[in-house]
């Protein structure tokens, strides 16, 4: 490591990773956003269900290089524009999550939505304030599985030359020189874990109900 | 894109679409048995004696939060000058794919093994089967439909990177991605994106088929119930984007 180097480089890796955090967070919440009616739609509907998650299992198939570079041809973008990569990971995190959201409706014990229900809940308001806060333990689950790849993903995008970590790599092979790829391969990591930790300290919020030993 | 798809002189030679896809599912075909005969032996070891379960959710978190892209170029500049040839880049791109590869077989592996009903073994050891037996004839036909999709999985997740690979000179369908944007040429890359995701779907498809085909008839209600459980789904669902 060369740390020399990375003290000069400091002001364009803050830069780097700033990019890579706005790529990698904004698709996971507008995917939370699409996600939740439409699983909810699947929850609902034994005949959506299935074509739903088939949509969202084709989705997932398309390696993520072929979507940045096909998503331009859609959205009249440039191949340069940050917002295909924004597009392609939103894409990715509603495929996994529609089906999750389905399935963490589906996990709500019919119990509960009839106890709801007798307390005189509507069915608007059992949804919002009985079925989603009692399915959100299972769609952290999948909101975490997207968090971390997404990290992962944003990366990709360098070698289409947008910028953000995964530049460092491309700039490390260019060089033939091993500080910036093991310093973006390091940031990437950290950075996944801190948004692993902070979808299970907002889960942990948003279920105070649960027993404080979280089993993961 | 139409256009370059329709221009006979991109079909032939040792760098045309065919000699590509050939490279990229040859790349692709060994990485994915490297990883099965690592993963799901250990995987039904795992499963069967409990050992070493930790391991299972660390290693498969681990892994999805390492950049292959990094991965890839980092293990070229570690490995290459040691290699002169082709395998300077070959080798670090096949370790990194069957790295990506392992996880998803060896989680569905274990939560196959795990998920066999506990009566259907306690059955087969009254029926006096001894445990070599109950495994081959019990434990793993049972545990058949999971160990596939992670199979299903990794594939696609090998099919994804080899394209990456291209970035560091592995040949495939990934050529056409990175030298079309080396030379400018959209439609290049645009007709490379559209052939990729062809043989991520056609390889996808191919897989539901087989395991149509293979999976105990007497499985496939029970085991498409019983995946939708908050602990199955999330091994189920093991991204597959890369």
């Amino acid at each position: 490591m060369n740390f020399e180097w990375l003290g000069r480089q400091f002001d364009n890796i803050v830069f780097l990773l700033g990019w890579h955090v706005l790529l990698a967070v904004a698709p996971l919440i507008l995917g939370l956003l699409i996600a939740l009616p439409l699983g909810w739609w699947a929850h609902r509907s034994r005949r959506i269900y299935p074509l739903l998650v088939g949509v969202a299992g084709l989705l997932y198939t398309v390696p993520s290089l072929a979507l940045f570079v096909l998503l331009p041809l859609v959205l009249g973008t440039k191949i340069l524009d940050p917002l295909n990569i924004v597009a392609a990971l939103t894409i990715y995190t509603v495929a996994l999550l529609v089906r999750v959201v389905a399935d963490a409706l589906d996990s709500v014990p019919e119990d509960t939505v009839q106890a709801a229900k007798a307390m005189g809940y509507r069915g608007y308001q059992s949804l919002v304030k009985v079925e989603l806060p009692v399915g959100v333990p299972v769609i952290s689950a999948g909101l975490r599985v997207a968090a971390v790849s997404n990290v992962s993903l944003v990366s990709v995008a360098a070698l289409l030359g947008i910028p953000q970590l995964g530049s460092l790599f491309t700039q490390g092979f260019q060089l033939r020189f091993l500080t910036p790829i093991i310093a973006g391969i390091l940031l990437c990591v950290i950075l996944a874990l801190i948004l692993d930790g902070l979808i299970i300290l907002l889960n942990r919020w948003m279920t105070p109900w649960t027993p404080k030993v979280v089993a993961s | 894109m139409i256009n370059y798809l329709l221009n006979p002189a991109h079909w032939t030679g040792s760098d045309g679409i065919p000699a590509l896809i050939g490279e990229h599912l040859l790349y692709s075909l060994i990485a994915l048995a490297v990883a099965a005969i690592i993963a799901i032996p250990l995987g039904i070891y795992i499963g069967v004696t409990g050992k070493g379960v930790f391991m299972i959710a660390g290693l498969a978190n681990a892994l999805r939060a390492l950049p292959s892209v990094g991965l890839l170029i980092l293990l070229v500049l570690l490995i290459s000058p040691s290699f002169p040839s082709k395998m300077g880049y070959i080798l670090p791109s096949l370790i990194v794919l069957v790295l990506l590869a392992v996880p998803p077989i060896l989680t569905n592996t274990y939560a196959g093994v795990r998920a066999v009903d506990a009566a259907a073994v306690d059955a087969a050891r009254g029926m006096g089967f001894r445990t070599m037996k109950i495994l081959t004839d019990v434990q793993l036909p049972c545990s058949l439909p999971l160990v596939l999709s992670g199979i299903r999985s990794a594939l696609l997740q090998i099919i994804s990177t080899a394209t990456i690979a291209a970035y560091i000179s592995l040949g495939g369908l990934g050529r056409l991605l990175i030298d079309g944007k080396a030379q400018n040429d959209y439609s290049q890359m645009v007709a490379g994106a559209v052939l990729v995701a062809l043989l991520a779907l056609v390889f996808d498809q191919l897989l539901a088929f087989i395991t149509r085909r293979v999976v105990s008839p007497g499985l496939t209600r029970r085991t498409l119930k019983t995946a939708v459980t908050p602990a199955a789904a999330d091994v189920v669902t093991t991204p597959v984007a890369a």
